[in-house]
This record gives C-alpha cells, structure tokens and sequence, in this order.
C-alpha cells in the first residue's frame, strides 16, 4: 500500500474544517450546544408565522383577563333597560343586550372565565390522563387492563350528554359563586375527557418503553420510577402537549354549547357561552348580541388550535 | 379471528356494566328529591310518593335496582314516564330521526371532506391547499351551534332557501343543512386526515416501486395510493357513526328536529329518570358495538393487523 | 469528465445501457446541491457492474435517473445523456420513458418490507404489471406470476402467491421483488442494495440467484452497494462513486489487486481482516462533502492522505490506467505503481 507523505497529511489536514461539513452540519450550530427534540422544536416554531400569530393573540387574551379593566371602563353588571337591545355605537362598540347591558365590557370581563374553563379543563384532563397513561402504559398486565377498562367506561358515556348529567346534579346541590360553578364545569369536561389523554400517553409510553434506551436504562439497574420520570416522561410528553393545546381550544368551545343548553358557566361567572345563550331568541332582531361573543370565541378557539398545530408540526420529527 | 371477537365482546361486557351503572347511579341514586317540581307547586302527597317509590324500586339499594332495571330493560320493557307513556314507544319514534340524521351527517362529511383532502393532499402545498387548511381552521374553532345559528338565519330567514325548522316527519331533504351542521367538525378532521394521510403515503417507498414498475399515473394513485392512504379516514368515519348517533343535542335544538338528543335533554332537565337511563344504555350499546365493527373493519382494510 | 468506459474500437456496438456524463442538481431551500457530477458508465448484456460508493454519492440517484423516477422538482438534470439500446431516454416522450420502465431497464430496491404494498398481496402486485402492460387476463397473469415465484425460488410459489409482503420472510421477500421486476423481461436490471438489508447467508443466496438469472437471460446487472465484500464475488466491472463522481473504473481483478485511486485504496484499507489482528481498524478520516458546498479541486482532497497542492485547485479528469480501467486522480499512477 502507497505510504502517505507526512508534509502531505499536514497540508491535507489543515482544510478539512472548512469542506468536511455533512449538510445536517451546515446549520449555525455553537459548538458544544446540545440539539435535542425540544430545543430544535422551539427553534422551528419561532420561525413560524402560524406560532407567532397564534401566541400573540393568546397572550392578548390572557392579559385582557387577568386586567380586564384596561380595555373598558364601563360596569359589565350594569343594566339600564333604556338601552336594551341598543346596537353598537361609539359610546358602546358592541351594543347593548336585553338587559341593557354593555355588550363590549361584559365580552372583556367574560374572556376571564372563558379561558379559565379552557385551561383548568386542559391541565386537569391532562394531569389525570397523564398519569393513568403512563402508569398502564409501563406497567402493563392487570394494570393496564384494569385501567384500560375504566377509561372505556368514561369514554362511552356520550359527551354531551353525560356533560348535561352531571352539572345538572351539581346545578341541584345548589353550586352558587363564580369559582366553584368554573370548578364545576371544570371537572365534568376534565371527568369526560381524561380517557382520551390517557389514551394517548398509553400508547406513547408502550412504544417508548419497547425502545432500546429503555432497556438500556433497565439493564444498568435504573429503578421503575427514574426509568418513568427521566425516560418514558419527556418522550411522552410531545403527543401529548400538542393534544393539550388544541383540547384547550375545544374545551372552550364546550363550554360555550354547554352554556348555549343553560347548562354550564352561569351568573356571576359570565362567558362568552352564556352571553351567546342569552342572545338566542334576538338573533334576528339583535344579532350583535350573538356576533360579538361569538367572533371573540371563534377567535380564541382558533387560536389555540393553530398553536396546536404549529406544536404539532414542530415536534413532528419526521418532518425535519 | 373469531376468537379475537369473542375476547372483545367479552370485554364488552365489564365496560358496558359499568357505563350503564355509572349513569344509573347519576340519575337515580344522588341524593335529593327525585319527584320535585312534579306535582306542580305544592309537594306531592304521599299516596302518590310511595306508589311512585314502590314502582321504581326506590327502595332497594342502588344495586338491587340497577339489576332491576337491567333486568327490565333486558326483556324490552323500558318502564314509562312519569306521565305514563311508554319509553320504549317514545324511543323507537324518535331514534330513527336521530340515525337518518347521523347518516346524512356522515355522508356530506365523508364526501366533502375526502374531495377536499384528496385534492390538497395530491396537490401539495398550493393555492387549494392553503385553502383547504385555512378552512378546516375555522370549521374545527366555530362552535356547532354558532354554525348551525348562522346558517339558519341566512338560509332560513334570510334567503329563505330552506325551513328554519324541520317538520315532525323529518325526510332526508329536510336534514341535509341539519346534517351539515352535525357534521362540520368532523369533517373539517376528515380532510385534514386524508390530506395528511396522501401527503405521507405519496412520498413512501412502495409508490416509488409502483413507478418503477412503469405503472400508469393514474393507477398508481387511485389504486396503490388511496387504498393506503383510505385506511385511518375510514375507521375515523366508521367510529364518527357511532358518536353522532348518540344524540346531537344542540343541533336538534336549533333545527327542530325530534330526535334522541332533544329525548333526552329534556328528559334531564325535567327530572324523566328513566327516559334518561333507557336511552343513555341503548346509546352506549350502540356505540360499543359500532367501535367492534370498525375494529373488524381495520382488519379487513389492512392485512397487516390480524386478530388471533 | 470525459468518458471513462470503453476504449474506441473495443466495443463495436453501442452499450445495453450507458449513462454518459450525467449531471443531476437538487435545488433545496438551503441552495443547490450538485448531486452527479458528470457520472458516466455503461453496462452490456450479461454483465454486472457494481457501482459503490457511499450514502451520498450519487450512486442511487443515478439509478433513479436512469428509471426516470426521480422527484422532479426538485431534483434537475442539467446535463449528459442516458442511453439506452442507443436512444437517449431524457430526450423521449414521457410515454416512451413509461414503456422502457420494466421492461427494458428494471429496478429493485433495498428494502423489500417498504418497497412492496402491504394491502395488495405479491401476486396482485406481479400480475397488476402482466395485466396492464402485456394486457394478460387475470388467469393467464396468475399462472404466469407463480411461474416468476418458482423462478426465483420461492417454495410452495401457489400457495405463496395470495399471501401478502409482511407474510414472507425478508429473504424470500426479496425474491419477490425480483420476480415482479423480471415480469416484463427487461433486459438490464438495476438492483440498489438488494441485500443491505439481509443477514449474511441469506446474502449469499440472493446474490446467486442474482447472479443465476442474470446468465439464463443475458441481463445486465447494475448492482449498487457499499459493500465491497459483496461486489468482489459478483462484478465483472467496478465504479467507485464519491461526490457525484466515478472517481475510479475498472474491472473487479484489477481494482482489487491494485486500487488506482486513493478513496478506493482508503475502502480496502478499511476493511477488517483475518490476517491482521490486534490493533484499531483504519478508517477515512472526516465525513464526505456537503453537496451544497463542493470542495474545489478534487472533491476527495480533504480526506486524502496523498493530497498535494494541485488537488485543491484542479479537479482531476479521467486518466487512463491501462485496458479499460480510469481513475480521477492526479497521481493514479504513481499509486499504482507503488503497490
């Protein structure tokens, strides 16, 4: 075999950084960063317009409700039956409702409830789901079947219905307040959805757990609850996460048709849903009264699932 | 395969216990008065509480009259009303509405939504597509009942193309809109599904070999490609049947239409327990069993997935 | 790069199929990548050439340019001809490109497990080709596709026919393949890592069946790997690929007893032997180029441990070794000769 030239190899040598470049290497990368899934996924959605839309609205809303008083000055409880019905005008952009109401000031103060039905529903049905999942996802056997069978059990109940089942009884026990009637709501959506979260972490937590660095974990001696928590956990997480986030955005537009049957959310604790029931019989008289809770629903529902989406597609590795 | 069947029904079993239970225990066995606001204002008289008792087995535990009641049930009887009439009656009048509706849900979602999916995902990215997604945004964000609203008041009161309500009768004509409205989420998931489905497939190794193999443009895609790429928006269809046919509340309200949902709902709110029982246990068969169905059906579609 | 496969005289009849000085780009939105870099080779009735090279050579890509399958956009073939029976494929009518595929030039792939349609069974997937291109009727197809079994050995080929791909094992999957690219006896078949993907003994048997068929009907083989193990039993000529470039060409004795160029020197040099123990194995140092950013000069240059200053500046054309045999590299000799 040919003896390579030591003066050679140094020349050779010296240009190798600048051409031995891979394509996945030509990214701006600083060396010794560490490039994982979740990393390269905040990268990506940082980039997309979907997200940055999106998340701009979101935060909008968030700050409309925690300080509602920014964006209005008028008393959302504040009926004059002179103005009822009135339609929008510069001194009240949104109109009046049947009971004289500012439609505009009720709409910002309704944001509040709206959003904390959607996120408490969310993170409850994802916390249970959660841990269900992954408990008969790893666990496996009698667990899992056990398990598995509840969660068929909850998911059979028809959702509306077994949603209208139980507030009603919790409508009858006499549930007044704004809180708890939100905490109310909160549960039976969370009671009726977590099967589908556990459903998804189940299967997350099979198929991460058939995966080699598991095993590898296993065979070094790592205990059950390191292999979950360290392991299992944030490679569950992303199917899951992107479920959360469009779930936000359905269970806020759920508990608008559950306030739209009478319900759900009631007085004091005023949403978006009930200002729509409220409007159903002047529609056609009065159809700002069902356009603008409605445009701020369909606003808001929409941007939770295109920020699901955008999730979605940035944790999505197989479209790197 | 037959064993595998046997094994889910099996399954079936504890599941549909414990739904039929859980209900039952939700109507009947939390506490309060369960004859309030029956006899009008005043309460009701004895005589007619312990017959009421006596009839519905109130007595018993909440076990005993589960079984009771399933028994019952079991043999046809679905008890009456607290006016008298006939559940059963009632029920087999107003599901078959609730079906035909359901179907014709399932069919204009099943049409549009695969055109609209096929085309987009066949495309790529593109005018259509955009469209496509920009459209199944709104249609998954808008309530149902904000969509069946809007579309009531423009094509019922405004251009006044269609009845805003639906006659007792409820032909299929009549529950084209309704059924659009049902079916508006789910089909918004349709297209996004087969559009993402065709998307993949299109890129995969076995249409890379169908082309290899010099076969015609249009073979490959609606032989090799859409036979692929069909298999999850079916299940997803079959497994849609089966939940809008457990009652669509809201869109029977605002139609009209004397559906199961509109049975039902107003069966909670003026107490009819076993209105609400008898018809929560036949939806939850009904959906059990459609969820078999399309289990079996996967199979069928794909040969990769063999039950034994 | 001039033509690096025959010498004028030698060969009176124009190659079964040649690629001549191809070049493919890949536009991307990272910029363009040149893929094939003047890629030239042929190969004639009953022989098999073995192209080797490694991922990211190009060596695929060239098959799927030959078929005409590849993704356009946003691959573009900017240059060179593909010839096949003398008529240029890339300058005929989709349909006559159609006809040539399968039947004139096949292919099979790597993995038979992806490659085939798992909701069709193997026989449909034969028969769809005898049906709609020979026009067969569904019995006649069905015969003819157990046929195609038995030929490739596959047992109980009636039985074997109404069963689907995931049913076979990864062999006898590959078999198939091979019967359904021989349905419409093509005269040159491409095979891209046929056996990549298989355990060692089932290799061996998919090589010489390969290698069976090939001689009953004359074919020509086109065997793209990177396993030089494999190629050393089968090729009757070897084209190393690096960078979108056939770096060397020559017949498999030759190449293997005197490597012409310092990447395929580099390749045996890498290979474990049972002769020399003990030790670390040698490797190439650095990775290959990005095709976004080809080196200049010679694109092998930074890995090269022969690299003067004269690589990197100028790319080296084809120089002749002898009989049949080129190598890009300005100093193939002096390796030659040093051997």
């Amino acid at each position: 075999m040919t003896d390579p030239s030591a003066a050679a190899a140094g020349t050779a040598t010296r240009d190798v950084e600048s051409y031995v470049v891979a394509p996945e290497h030509l990214e701006d990368v600083k060396p010794g960063r560490p490039r994982g899934l979740w990393s390269d996924a905040w990268r990506d959605l940082r980039r997309r317009p979907l997200f940055i839309v999106a998340g701009a609205v979101i935060v909008l809303l968030v700050v409309i409700a925690v300080f509602p008083g920014l964006f209005t000055n008028a008393d959302p409880n504040l009926t004059d039956l002179a103005r009822s019905r009135k339609p929008p005008s510069s001194g009240a952009w949104f109109g009046y409702d049947l009971q004289g109401r500012d439609v505009y000031a009720r709409v910002i103060y309704g944001t509040r409830w709206s959003l904390l039905v959607g996120i408490g529903s969310a993170v409850f049905t994802v916390l249970i789901g959660s841990v269900l999942g992954i408990l008969a996802g790893f666990a496996g056997g009698w667990v899992d079947g056990l398990l598995s069978r509840v969660g068929e059990v909850f998911f059979g109940l028809p959702f509306v219905l077994g949603a209208i089942v139980i507030l009603t009884i919790f409508r009858n026990a006499g549930v007044n307040g704004a809180l708890p009637i939100v905490g109310v709501v909160v549960v039976s959506l969370a009671v009726l959805s977590w099967p589908v979260a556990m459903r998804i972490m189940r299967s997350a937590a099979i198929s991460a757990k058939q995966q080699d660095y598991v095993k590898a974990a296993r065979a070094l001696g790592a205990r059950p609850a390191r292999i979950v928590f360290r392991h299992l956990l944030p490679n569950c997480l992303a199917p899951v996460l992107v479920y959360a986030t469009i779930a936000l955005g359905a269970f806020i537009g759920a508990e608008a048709t559950l306030s739209f049957l009478g319900i759900g959310l009631r007085d004091p604790a005023v949403s978006w849903g009930v200002m729509i029931s409220d409007s159903r019989n002047f529609i056609r008289v009065a159809p700002h009264m069902l356009l603008f809770p409605a445009g701020f629903l369909t606003v808001t529902v929409l941007a939770f699932v295109m920020l699901g989406d955008a999730v979605r597609e940035a944790l999505d590795p197989k479209l790197r | 395969m037959g064993r595998y069947v046997l094994r889910r029904l099996l399954q079936l079993v504890p599941v549909f216990v414990g739904t039929t239970f859980l209900i039952y225990v939700l109507v009947w066995a939390i506490p309060g008065n369960p004859f309030a606001g029956m006899c009008g204002e005043r309460p009701c008289p004895d005589s007619f509480i312990t017959m009421m008792t006596d009839k519905y087995n109130l007595d018993d535990n909440v076990f005993v009259q589960y079984f009771k009641y399933m028994g019952n049930l079991a043999s046809g009887d679905f008890g009456e009303t607290f006016s008298g009439l006939d559940v059963g009656e009632l029920i087999s009048l107003r599901y078959p509405v609730s079906v035909r509706l359901a179907l014709v849900a399932v069919a204009i979602e099943a049409v549009i939504g695969l055109v609209a999916g096929i085309v987009s995902g066949l495309r790529g990215r593109g005018f259509l597509d955009s469209l496509v997604l920009v459209s199944t945004l709104f249609l998954i964000a808008i309530p149902t009942f904000v969509t069946g609203f809007v579309l009531q008041i423009l094509l019922g009161f405004q251009w006044e193309i269609m009845t805003p309500t639906v006659s007792s009768e409820a032909n299929w004509s009549e529950l084209i809109i309704p059924g659009f409205v049902l079916g508006s989420l789910s089909m918004a998931y349709v297209s996004r599904l087969t559009r993402t489905s065709i998307a993949e497939n299109k890129r995969s190794d076995y249409i890379r070999t169908a082309l290899a193999k010099g076969q015609p443009h249009h073979r490959i895609v609606w032989v090799h490609l859409l036979r692929n790429s069909l298999i999850p928006v079916l299940t997803f269809l079959g497994t849609d049947i089966g939940s809008l046919m457990g009652g669509a509340v809201v869109t029977e309200g605002i139609f009209g239409i004397n559906g199961i949902g509109r049975l039902v709902y107003d069966g909670i709110l003026s107490k009819e327990g076993v209105v609400v029982t008898g018809v929560v246990v036949l939806l939850v068969i009904v959906f059990l069993v459609v969820n078999l169905i399309i289990d079996l059906l996967y199979a069928v579609l794909d040969p990769r997935i063999r039950y034994d | 790069m001039t033509d690096m496969t025959t010498e004028p005289g030698l060969l009176p009849d124009p190659p079964l199929l040649e690629v001549d000085n191809l070049f493919v780009e890949f536009r991307t939105g990272d910029g363009v990548a040149r893929v094939l870099n003047g890629v030239s080779y042929s190969v004639d009735a009953g022989e098999t050439l073995a192209v080797l090279g490694e991922s990211g050579s190009g060596k695929s890509v060239t098959a799927l340019a030959i078929m005409g399958i590849l993704d356009v956009p946003p691959a573009v073939v900017t240059g060179g001809e593909i010839r096949f029976r003398g008529e240029n494929l890339l300058a005929v009518s989709e349909q006559r490109r159609t006809e040539v595929r399968a039947q004139g030039v096949a292919m099979i792939f790597q993995d038979a497990l992806s490659a085939l349609n798992p909701v069709f069974t193997v026989g449909f997937q034969i028969e769809e080709q005898l049906r709609v291109r020979l026009g067969m009727t569904r019995r006649e197809a069905r015969v003819r596709a157990v046929e195609l079994l038995d030929v490739v050995r596959i047992p109980h080929a009636s039985r074997r026919v109404r069963q689907y791909p995931h049913e076979f094992s990864g062999g006898m999957r590959q078999r198939a393949m091979i019967a359904m690219s021989l349905a419409l006896d093509p005269e040159v078949l491409i095979a891209d890592e046929p056996t990549t993907a298989l355990d060692v003994t089932v290799q061996a048997q998919i090589m010489d069946l390969l290698a069976e068929i090939q001689t009953e009907r004359r074919m020509g083989l086109v065997l793209i790997t990177h396993d030089l193990g494999v190629v050393a039993e089968v090729a009757d000529r070897i084209a190393v690929m690096y960078a979108g470039r056939i770096v060397e060409h020559a017949d498999a004795v030759s190449l293997y007893r005197m490597p012409g160029h310092p990447y395929t020197a580099a390749l045996m040099d890498s290979l474990p032997r049972l002769d020399r123990k003990g030790g670390e194995l040698n490797t190439i140092k650095g990775l290959p180029p990005s095709l976004l950013n080809i080196p200049p000069g010679c694109p092998f240059h930074p890995r090269c441990l022969m690299a003067q200053d004269l690589c990197r500046t100028d790319v080296p054309t084809g120089h002749r070794l002898g009989l049949g045999r080129t190598s890009a590299c300005h100093f193939a000799e002096e390796l030659v000769r040093s051997v």
